[in-house]
């Protein structure tokens, strides 16, 4: 099976600080990948890197056969990545509607603003947000907006969906929801890397989980066998704990 | 009801210079002036949020370029054209220049080419006469003739800049600007090229206000470098949209007749302090009415006056 985006040896400093230090891995067509990592473990800016918002200072990134690791972010977005944002980035004085439209209409290739608005209705169906697509996406609750934040990348077209901390600040109810709507896109085809805490839907929606600490990759494996490799107890949790872990475990 | 309102106002300014005496013909020229200036800024203000102050660069580049050119031998209108088509150009390279940067930095970086253009335009006394201004060819008409003929350029460019406003705020360019206006990291997140985008809003904002300056040039036949590079032609268009409502279609025209309106009335009865009043309009519309007067609370300022219930 070919690789749908390829990581080589990338790294990214700044000033001081490795953000991410010489990351290595492999995205296959149609999977749906973890990444997890304590706070500052580098997650959000390793998107950065794939999305072209920040440069890799070394190292290259493969999309396809495509190197994109010099493109910059419109581009990207156009070939068909799309991600959405840890902090919810909405129009907030246009519509739910509009919001969704822009996706379709710039990256998503639809030619006229009439047809993209068309297609964004679907979207909002799919998501679950149709019964608010004339409200000012101000006015949407946290949960909605980071449905808009789905609809929005997924009117862009995507082959690639990068979702940053999409269920953080949801509850338990919303979760399941959310989860529901992530199993959905995946059915549709689209490779999702999921950057997540809350590692239940680590658990259930991936098949394959990456831990980023201190920006190096210390773990590619099933999601099971990464809760229990001790090296990603201890980024957690400390060497006391897993220590003490290990010792109990079988 | 709006069509017909429309249709009244467009014969009203056509038949104007029949019914009109040349007083009110030039305060006439002057709106349309204002106008096409206002709505030239909302392309880059207005639409894509980016607080420009370069409109006295544009205004004072066209003047002189078109001016030159005729001082050639280049007949008015071409020169005029060709003007704009000079500051169109600057403003493209221009854009790419400084449109990487945002909010203050941005309205800093675009309000100095003003002044730089002045410098140069006043060291290079070959070619536009310097501080000394610049005396344009003088027409082979009689007054009311030429009253009339600036008249009707200015109405040209005026309803040019209103068609294109139009045009570009129902297309995709326009949508585009706003969603940069509202998010530009988002908006490059949905495959937005945002520096072309902008450098689009940038030149559009720059080209109306290049071919004014060559009209104006022609029409008040001496231009001299601290009139047509004056801070206050880039100030006033802001304030002119933010009269008549941001980012809308007929905000810029709206607000350029009620500031004109003001102008006429209010300023030369000010003659010592009409900067300030100036300046006491920009803090009382930012601060009360950030949406210009469209955006005011008419309907429930006159609900409360009638007692009638909200809807």
């Amino acid at each position: 099976m070919t690789a749908m985006l390829r990581l080589i040896n990338v790294s990214r400093r700044f000033g001081g600080l490795i953000a991410v230090n010489n990351v290595s891995f492999e995205l296959r067509a149609g999977e749906v990948v973890g990444l997890i990592g304590p706070n500052g473990a580098g997650k959000t800016t390793l998107v950065n890197l794939i999305t072209g918002v920040h440069r890799a200072g070394a190292g290259e990134i493969w999309y396809g056969s495509e190197r994109i690791d010099r493109l910059p972010p419109d581009r990207i977005a156009r070939r068909g990545i799309a991600r959405t944002f840890q902090v919810v980035q909405p129009f907030p004085l246009m519509t739910v509607l509009e919001n969704v439209t822009g996706g379709a209409l710039f990256a998503g290739g639809v030619p006229t603003i009439r047809a993209a608005k068309e297609k964004a209705m679907e979207h909002l169906t799919f998501t679950g947000l149709s019964h608010l697509a004339e409200r000012p996406a101000s006015a949407l609750t946290l949960a909605n907006r980071k449905r808009l934040e789905l609809a929005k990348s997924l009117a862009t077209n995507p082959r690639l969906l990068l979702l940053d901390e999409v269920n953080a600040g949801l509850n338990a109810a919303e979760i399941d929801a959310a989860l529901d709507l992530i199993r959905a896109i995946a059915e549709r085809g689209i490779t999702i890397m999921l950057i997540e805490h809350v590692m239940k839907v680590v658990l259930k929606a991936t098949s394959r989980v990456l831990v980023l600490h201190h920006g190096e990759l210390i773990a590619d494996d099933t999601p099971g066998n990464v809760t229990r490799d001790p090296r990603v107890i201890e980024a957690y949790l400390g060497s006391k704990f897993a220590a003490r872990y290990g010792s109990l475990a079988p | 009801m709006m069509r017909v309102l429309a249709f009244a106002v467009a014969v009203v300014l056509v038949m104007l210079p029949a019914l009109a005496d040349n007083y009110l013909l030039r305060v006439a020229t002057t709106m349309l002036m204002y106008s096409a200036l206002a709505l030239g800024w909302n392309f880059i203000g207005g639409l894509a949020g980016y607080p420009s102050f370069a409109t006295a660069a544009f205004f004072g580049l066209g003047a002189y370029a078109s001016g030159v050119l005729q001082t050639k031998g280049v007949p008015m209108p071409a020169a005029w054209a060709l003007g704009g088509a000079i500051v169109a150009v600057f403003a493209a390279a221009l854009g790419r220049a400084i449109l990487h940067l945002r909010g203050h930095y941005f309205a800093i970086a675009s309000l100095v080419v003003a002044e730089v253009l002045r410098e140069i335009t006043n060291s290079a006394t070959d070619l536009t006469g310097g501080g000394m201004g610049l005396n344009l060819p003088v027409l082979s008409l009689d007054v009311t003739a030429q009253a009339r003929l600036f008249y009707y350029a200015m109405l040209v460019a005026a309803a040019a800049a209103l068609a294109t406003t139009a045009l570009v705020a129902h297309n995709r360019l326009g949508f585009g600007l706003r969603c940069i206006q509202q998010n530009e990291d988002a908006a490059i997140m949905l495959g937005i090229n945002t520096l072309r985008y902008k450098v689009v809003a940038f030149v559009l904002s720059a080209v109306f206000p290049g071919v004014c300056g060559g009209i104006y040039a022609s029409w008040v036949n001496y231009i001299d470098p601290t009139d047509v590079y004056d801070v206050l032609l880039s100030v006033k268009p802001i304030v002119m949209v933010l009269l008549g409502g941001v980012g809308t279609v007929m905000g810029g025209v709206y607000g350029a007749v009620l500031f004109l309106l003001m102008e006429e009335l209010v300023w030369r009865n000010l003659l010592q302090f009409h900067a300030g009043l100036l300046g006491i309009i920009v803090v009382c519309l930012v601060l009360f009415l950030p949406h210009g007067l469209r955006g005011a609370g008419w309907a429930k300022l006159w609900r409360r006056r009638t007692g009638e219930a909200a809807p």
